[in-house]
């Protein structure tokens, strides 16, 4: 008995994680790649029968969906190459030892740990174009105000900045540690040799931050691209439809239409496409490794 | 290691595994014996799902009564309208729900709830006691909760769409109440100052809330969402599209910025702050703007009747919520000695008469104390709309879909853009909505 143990302890002990794995994970996924392949549909009173991949070719031909790609890349490349130029400059800053660095550390991180729905339903107070402050002090600095979330062509942009407002701590953080974790070698000789700040920064400091740089952007393009608790809960995919990405429009099929085969179809398209994304980030990482 | 340390370790990660997994234990009420014949549900608990509306604002401190009269517990939960009709739908097709009553929206979910068989039919409950007198009930609001045969649920908040105004702009401009629509375009227009941003007019715009306010200017319009004998759309024939564009054309003209973003609490907003001199929506969401808790603009806001069309002056007058029972409940009999309780004469004109939330029993309007919370003007209003038409959106099953289609069309009315191309769009996917239903 002791001598099984002894052989296949290393199948054993990862059991219970490799359980969870499964139920966790694979049957979720498992069950919603099988729900997009039926046409399933509380409200058009379907039941779950099979009907092959014709989900997938109404899919391709909604134009709602088309522009729901769109919004969603759209939404992603803005936010996180904001979050990117700010989040290295600001981690940047906080490299070096100044007074008060704890203080000002902690307080630039606290975006990060407040919960998503209540930033947003903050920040939707503050955008209301007649009541909100934002348009209130811009009025008193004699600034032209805007229509943040109540305009088509500005809504996107607002959104992305109450993202922006939230997670470029995130990318300070891993940044932060990234810089602290490099070599004091190179950065010495260079002082030796006579380079100056900015020389420092573009040739040395930023090529060997570039792997932790890709994995913070990484971690952010996957989450940015599924963002939802702020779109939810500030436009709902409005005005009209232009701030619906994938996954609010996925929601609506789901839980306002109650079209569960459709919806389940959209987001397998959707994990495609987040795979997507990850694999290449992932490449890039692979090319900038110093 | 040590083999018997390797199975020890093995046997506790197992049993923590297995013990963190466990569900847990659901906890039985428990069922005394009863102490009298008054008390048959003594010691049950209730799970009671609503909306974050007036009327369960109204019920909530009368629930400790109800417990003392009955020794049933209630735990009334409440959410918003979307979040609500989300939770009942996630938890019912889960299948193993332990909602026992909960509000719902007659003319949104009746239909597709009835289909998916999330009632109990209270048909075999409401003439068992002659006490409760069913009959008592407006026979319109009842319609309303019955889908096919089966009595979906019992009817406890009715409204009209009714026009808010502020009594002290139109006194200083020298203008009368608008007793026509195009009297209204013209008093939105002299009141608009943008520069000290006053709008002569405010409404819903957001793509599926503004539908149902929408719904009075398009019957007014001579227009309606479709023909019920032969099901054929109509959202773009001359008369929709008149109001349509109507609607879109007061709100880009003379409302605030952002209208399209705008459901019942921002527009509300924006009365309230003192900013609009007119706005269009339900009679019972006047106690937010008729509180002074609430509202800036509280003693100059005025209630009117909703104003003709060039087609007749016709607005909705509809149940908006009613008290259900579901089908998956097994409590089902205290759940309804808890729905016979709320609706009841006595409750109702507490929540009527002290909670001013518009219900659905006649005798209760007829009783001075039943009024007595409304102000004059909005009796007056509501009982003028009494006539109104009873649906605020269109009677099919899939409600939400059909007023996001519809919603696009006032958006791009709002928006200033090709509302014909918009409408007849939308009527071709209305079209294939109603095809699919039938």
């Amino acid at each position: 008995m002791h001598t099984f143990l002894d052989r296949y302890a290393r199948w054993i002990f990862p059991l219970p994680a490799l359980i969870f794995i499964v139920a966790m994970m694979i049957f979720p996924l498992g069950y919603t790649l099988w729900n997009s392949l039926t046409g399933w549909s509380l409200s058009a009173g379907r039941p779950p029968t099979f009907i092959g991949l014709d989900n997938y070719v109404r899919l391709f031909q909604d134009e709602r969906f088309q522009g729901a790609v769109v919004r969603t890349f759209y939404f992603t490349a803005l936010a996180v190459f904001v979050e990117m130029v700010l989040g290295v400059a600001i981690a940047l800053f906080l490299h070096r030892d100044f007074r008060g660095k704890r203080v000002i550390t902690s307080i630039l991180l606290l975006p990060m740990m407040a919960t998503p729905v209540a930033i947003a339903m903050v920040w939707l107070l503050m955008y209301e174009p007649t009541a909100g402050i934002i348009n209130f002090v811009l009025k008193q600095v004699g600034l032209p105000r805007g229509m943040w979330i109540g305009a088509n062509d500005t809504v996107i942009p607002s959104l992305v900045l109450v993202d922006v407002w939230q997670w470029t701590p995130m990318i300070v953080l891993i940044c932060l540690a990234g810089l602290t974790a490099l070599p004091r070698d190179p950065f010495e000789s260079a002082i030796v040799d006579g380079a100056s700040y900015w020389q420092i920064t573009r040739h040395i400091t930023l090529p060997l931050l570039m792997p932790t740089i890709t994995v913070a952007m990484l971690l952010r393009s996957i989450d940015a691209l599924k963002t939802f608790d702020i779109i939810y809960t500030m436009t709902l995919g409005g005005p009209g439809f232009s701030s619906e990405t994938l996954n609010i429009l996925t929601y609506q099929y789901a839980f306002y239409y109650l079209h569960f085969g459709y919806a389940s179809s959209l987001l397998v398209v959707f994990f495609a496409l987040v795979l997507g994304v990850s694999l290449l980030t992932t490449y890039l990482r692979r090319t900038v490794e110093v | 290691m040590k083999t018997r340390t390797l199975i020890v370790t093995l046997i506790v990660l197992l049993a923590f595994v297995v013990v963190a997994c466990a569900p847990a234990p659901t906890p039985v009420p428990p069922t005394k014996a009863p102490a009298a014949p008054a008390q048959p549900f003594k010691g049950t608990t209730l799970r009671v799902v609503g909306a974050n509306h007036p009327w369960a604002e109204a019920i909530k401190p009368l629930l400790a009564d109800f417990e003392a009269k009955t020794g049933i517990k209630v735990n009334l939960e409440l959410y918003g309208e979307d979040q609500l009709n989300q939770k009942l739908t996630t938890e019912f097709t889960a299948g193993n729900s332990d909602i026992d009553a909960f509000m719902q929206r007659p003319l949104q979910e009746a239909k597709v709830m009835a289909q998916n068989k999330w009632y109990v039919d209270l048909n075999k409950y409401v003439k068992t006691d002659p006490a409760y007198a069913f009959d008592d009930f407006m026979p319109g609001a009842v319609g309303t909760e019955m889908v096919g045969n089966v009595l979906t649920g019992i009817p406890i908040v009715t409204e009209q769409q009714v026009l808010y105004y502020r009594k002290d702009l139109f006194e200083k401009a020298g203008l009368k109440v608008p007793k026509t629509l195009d009297e209204l375009k013209a008093a939105a227009e002299k009141l608009t100052d943008k520069k000290n941003e006053i709008y002569g007019f405010v409404a819903r715009g957001q793509r599926s809330p503004a539908v149902t306010q929408f719904s009075s200017f398009l019957y007014s319009f001579g227009g309606d969402w479709f023909d019920l004998n032969t099901r054929k759309a109509t959202l773009d024939t001359p008369e929709a599209i008149a109001a349509f564009k109507f609607y879109g054309d007061l709100l880009r003209n003379y409302g605030p910025p952002g209208t399209t973003n705008m459901s019942w609490p921002q527009a509300v907003a924006v009365f309230a702050q003192g900013k609009a001199a007119m706005y269009t929506d339900a009679s019972s969401i006047y106690p937010n703007l008729l509180d002074p808790a609430k509202s800036t603009v509280a003693d100059k806001t005025g209630v009117a009747v909703f104003p003709a069309g060039p087609k007749g002056q016709i607005m909705y007058n509809v149940t908006s919520w009613g008290l259900s029972i579901a089908a998956q409940s097994k409590k089902q009999e205290a759940a309804w000695e808890f729905v016979k309780w709320a609706t009841s004469k006595e409750i109702v004109l507490k929540t009527q008469g002290d909670g001013a939330v518009p219900g659905a029993r006649t005798s209760v309007w007829n009783d001075p104390k039943g009024k007595a919370k409304f102000p004059a003007d909005w009796v007056e209003a509501t009982s003028a709309s009494a006539k109104g038409r009873g649906y605020d959106r269109p009677l099919v099953v899939q409600v939400t879909n059909a007023r996001d289609i519809i919603g696009t069309v006032i958006v791009t009315a709002i928006e200033g853009g090709n509302v014909e191309e918009a409408a007849r769009k939308a009527n071709a996917e209305f079209q294939k909505l109603l095809d699919a239903e039938k």
